[in-house]
C-alpha cells in the first residue's frame, strides 16, 4: 500500500495496474490536463483568494462588493491580527506549545507501548492492546462532558498540560498500532545482536531499535502535530480562559470581536497563520503522511 | 530443574519489563478515555448541574430525550446531511481517483493540490468558507454574478437549504482529497491482469467496471463509507462557524445540540444520556456498514 501523491515512480507490478480503465483511453492528453486544471482551479481559488484579500488594507479586505486583486500589498491585516485578545504570537506560541507536547508524547508513549506489546509476551497482552484500540471506536466528541469533569477533578480544566493529556490519549489507538506493527516487522536477530553486546532491552530499543522504525517514528509524529494544532472543540470545551486559547478557538474570537462588525481581513489573516504550518509540513513531508494515512487507514 | 527455574523466572521478569513499556499508555488510556467512559454512564443517570449536587434520577434523562423536539430535529438533521454528503464525497472522490490514479506527468502535482485542503484544519477551513460565502464581502457571490450565474448575492445562511449547501461545499473542498486518496489506494493494488482477462472476456468497460473493478475495491469503498458517515454523525465545527445551528436551529447536529445542552444550559447529566445514545447509534451504524460491505471472499 505503499502511494504517495507525487514524486512515485510506477513500481513494476502496479504500472499494469487498473489497465482496462486506463483515462488515456478514454480522453485525450490534452483533454485531461485541461479537466484537471479547472478541477485544480476550483480547489485552489478559495486559497488564492485568502491570500490576496489578506494582504489587502483592513479597508479593503472589508469592502463591498469585494475586488478581486489588491490594489497594493498591505500588512495592516497582519498588523491587527497582532494586536488582538494577547495577541496572534501568543496564540502561536500555546498551539505550538500544546503541538509540541502532543507530538513528543505521542512519539514517547507509543513507541514504549509498541514496543512492549511487539516484544514482549505477558498476561493480557492481547486484552490490554484490545482496549487502546477500543479508543477509536468511541469518537472523543461524545465524552467530552464526563473529560470535563475528569479535569477539573485532577485541576487541570484550563490548562494546555491537560489538553495536551487529552489529545496524546485520543491519538494513542493509531500510534500504538502502527508503532506495534513497525517494531513487528524487525527481525529478532537485531535484537538478539544487541543483547550479546550487552544491551538491556531498553538500551537495544535506544540504539538500536529506534533508528529501524524511523519511518513509523515520522508518521506518528506527523498525525499527532497536525490533530492537535487543528482540533477545535475539545479546546473550546476545556479551555475557558482567553489567553489559554489554541488558534482555532482564538479564531472564534476574532468573530465575535469588541468591535461588533467582523473585521474580514483579520479573521482571514487568522485563518492564514492557522493553516500556513500545516500546508508546508505537508508539502515536506507527504510522503510519510500519506503511507499512514492509508497504513491507518486500511488494517 | 535449576536451569527451568531460572528461565522461568527470567521469562517473567521478562514479561514485567514488556507492561511496563505499555503502562505509560494504558494509564492515559485509563485516566482520559475509560474513566469518562464510565462517568458518562453514572453521569446519564443523573440530574447534573454544573455547580451543585447531581441526584439520581435513573433513566429519567434518556426518557426525556424522546420528548426532546430539538433533539428530534437535530437526529433527523443530521442524518439528512449524512445521506446528502456521502454519495456526493464518494462519487466525487471516485471520479478524481480514475482521473489522477495513472502515473503520468502532472498527475502527482493534481494529486496534491485536490488532497491539500485536507490537511487544513476543520476550525480554519469554515472560517475561510464563512468568507468566501458572505453576501457582502466573499468572493463567491461575487464570481457567480460576475459571470451572470447569479443576479444578486445569494446569502447562503439566510435559508436552512443554502446554509446546508454552503456547509456541503465547504466540507467537500475540505475531505474529498482523503476519499480521492482511498480508493485510487485501492484501484492500483487491483491486479491487473484480473481486468485483462475481463476484457478478454469481452466486459465492455462499464460492465468491467462495475462487475471488476467495484467488487475488488469493497473494502475501500466500505472504508470510505465508514468515514463518511461516522465523520457527518459527529459534525460540529462546520455547522458551529458556518451556520451557528441556524436559521432557527435547522441545522443543528446532534453533537452540537449534545454541546448546546452541556455546556450553554448547563444539563450536564441529560447530555451526556445523549452521548450515550449517539455512542449506541454510531456503533450499530458502522457495524450494519461493515457487515454488509465485508469482504466475501475472505
Amino acid at each position: 500500500m505503499a502511494i504517495v501523491l507525487s514524486r512515485s515512480k510506477p513500481a513494476p507490478h502496479r504500472a499494469a495496474a487498473a489497465d482496462s480503465y486506463r483515462i488515456r483511453d478514454v480522453m485525450p492528453r490534452w483533454a485531461w490536463w485541461v479537466v484537471c486544471s479547472l478541477v485544480a482551479a476550483l480547489f485552489l481559488f478559495p486559497l488564492a483568494m485568502l491570500v490576496l484579500t489578506v494582504l489587502k488594507s483592513p479597508a479593503e479586505a472589508n469592502a463591498s462588493p469585494p475586488a478581486y486583486l489588491p490594489h497594493g500589498i498591505s500588512w495592516g491585516n497582519f498588523g491587527r491580527l497582532g494586536a488582538a485578545g494577547s495577541g496572534v504570537l501568543h496564540y502561536i506560541g500555546n498551539t505550538a506549545l500544546v503541538s509540541a507536547g502532543t507530538t513528543v508524547g505521542t512519539v514517547i508513549v507509543s513507541t514504549l507501548a509498541g514496543y512492549g506489546f511487539a516484544r514482549f509476551r505477558f498476561p493480557g497482552r492481547s486484552a490490554l492492546f484490545a482496549v487502546i484500540l477500543a479508543t477509536l471506536m468511541v469518537p472523543f466528541q461524545a465524552l467530552l462532558t464526563p473529560l470535563y469533569m475528569v479535569m477539573q477533578f485532577l485541576h487541570l480544566q484550563n490548562s494546555l498540560l491537560g489538553l495536551t493529556l487529552v489529545y496524546v490519549t485520543f491519538q494513542l489507538p493509531l500510534s500504538v498500532f502502527l508503532m506495534r506493527n513497525s517494531f513487528a516487522q524487525i527481525p529478532t536477530e537485531l535484537e538478539d545482536a544487541a543483547a550479546i553486546d550487552g544491551c538491556g532491552s531498553f538500551a537495544a530499543l535506544r540504539r538500536v531499535m529506534l533508528a529501524v522504525v524511523r519511518p513509523g517514528l515520522v508518521t506518528v509524529a506527523l498525525f499527532a502535530f497536525f490533530a492537535s494544532w487543528n482540533e477545535f472543540l475539545a479546546a473550546l470545551v476545556l479551555l475557558s480562559d482567553d489567553s489559554r486559547y489554541t488558534l482555532p478557538v482564538f479564531l472564534t474570537t476574532l468573530v465575535t470581536g469588541k468591535l461588533g462588525a467582523i473585521e474580514w481581513g483579520v479573521l482571514e489573516a487568522g485563518v492564514l497563520v492557522t493553516m500556513v504550518p500545516c500546508v508546508v509540513i505537508f508539502l515536506l513531508l507527504q510522503r510519510y503522511y500519506v503511507k499512514g494515512l492509508i497504513a491507518g487507514a486500511v488494517h | 530443574m535449576t536451569l527451568a527455574l531460572r528461565t522461568s523466572t527470567r521469562s517473567r521478569r521478562r514479561g514485567v519489563v514488556g507492561f511496563l513499556y505499555t503502562l505509560p499508555a494504558l494509564v492515559l488510556v485509563t485516566v482520559f478515555f475509560l474513566v469518562p467512559l464510565a462517568l458518562l454512564i453514572w453521569m446519564s443517570l443523573h440530574r447534573w448541574p454544573l455547580l451543585g449536587k447531581p441526584i439520581w434520577v435513573g433513566l429519567a434523562n434518556y426518557l426525556a430525550i424522546g420528548g426532546d423536539g430539538t433533539f428530534g430535529q437535530s437526529l433527523l438533521f443530521t442524518a439528512v446531511y449524512t445521506v446528502i454528503i456521502t454519495p456526493i464525497l464518494f462519487l466525487l472522490g471516485f471520479g478524481l481517483a480514475m482521473l489522477v490514479k495513472e502515473q503520468r506527468r502532472g498527475a502527482g502535482v493534481f494529486r496534491t493540490v485536490y488532497f491539500m485542503p485536507y490537511v487544513i484544519g476543520f476550525a480554519s477551513s469554515a472560517y475561510l468558507w464563512l468568507w468566501l460565502i458572505d453576501p457582502s464581502v466573499g468572493p463567491i457571490d461575487k464570481l457567480l454574478t460576475d459571470l451572470g450565474i447569479t443576479g444578486q448575492p445569494f446569502g447562503w445562511t439566510d435559508t436552512p437549504t443554502g446554509a446546508l449547501f454552503a456547509v456541503i461545499m465547504s466540507v467537500v473542498w475540505k475531505v474529498v482529497g482523503f476519499t480521492m486518496l482511498l480508493l485510487m489506494s485501492g484501484m492500483q493494488s487491483v491486479p491487473g491482469d484480473v481486468q485483462e482477462a475481463a476484457k478478454v472476456d469481452g466486459a465492455g468497460r462499464f460492465a468491467s467496471l462495475w462487475h471488476v473493478m467495484l467488487p475488488l475495491l469493497r473494502r475501500n469503498i466500505a472504508l470510505v463509507l465508514v468515514f463518511s458517515v461516522v465523520g457527518s454523525m459527529l459534525a460540529f465545527e462546520q455547522f458551529y462557524i458556518l451556520t451557528a445551528g441556524g436559521p432557527g436551529n435547522r441545522t443543528l447536529t446532534i453533537v452540537y445540540w449534545i454541546y448546546n445542552s452541556s455546556f450553554a444550559n448547563f444539563q450536564l447529566g441529560y447530555g451526556a444520556a445523549m452521548s450515550v445514545v449517539l455512542l449506541v447509534m454510531l456503533m450499530l451504524i458502522s457495524g450494519v456498514q461493515l457487515y454488509l460491505l465485508r469482504d466475501r471472499s475472505e
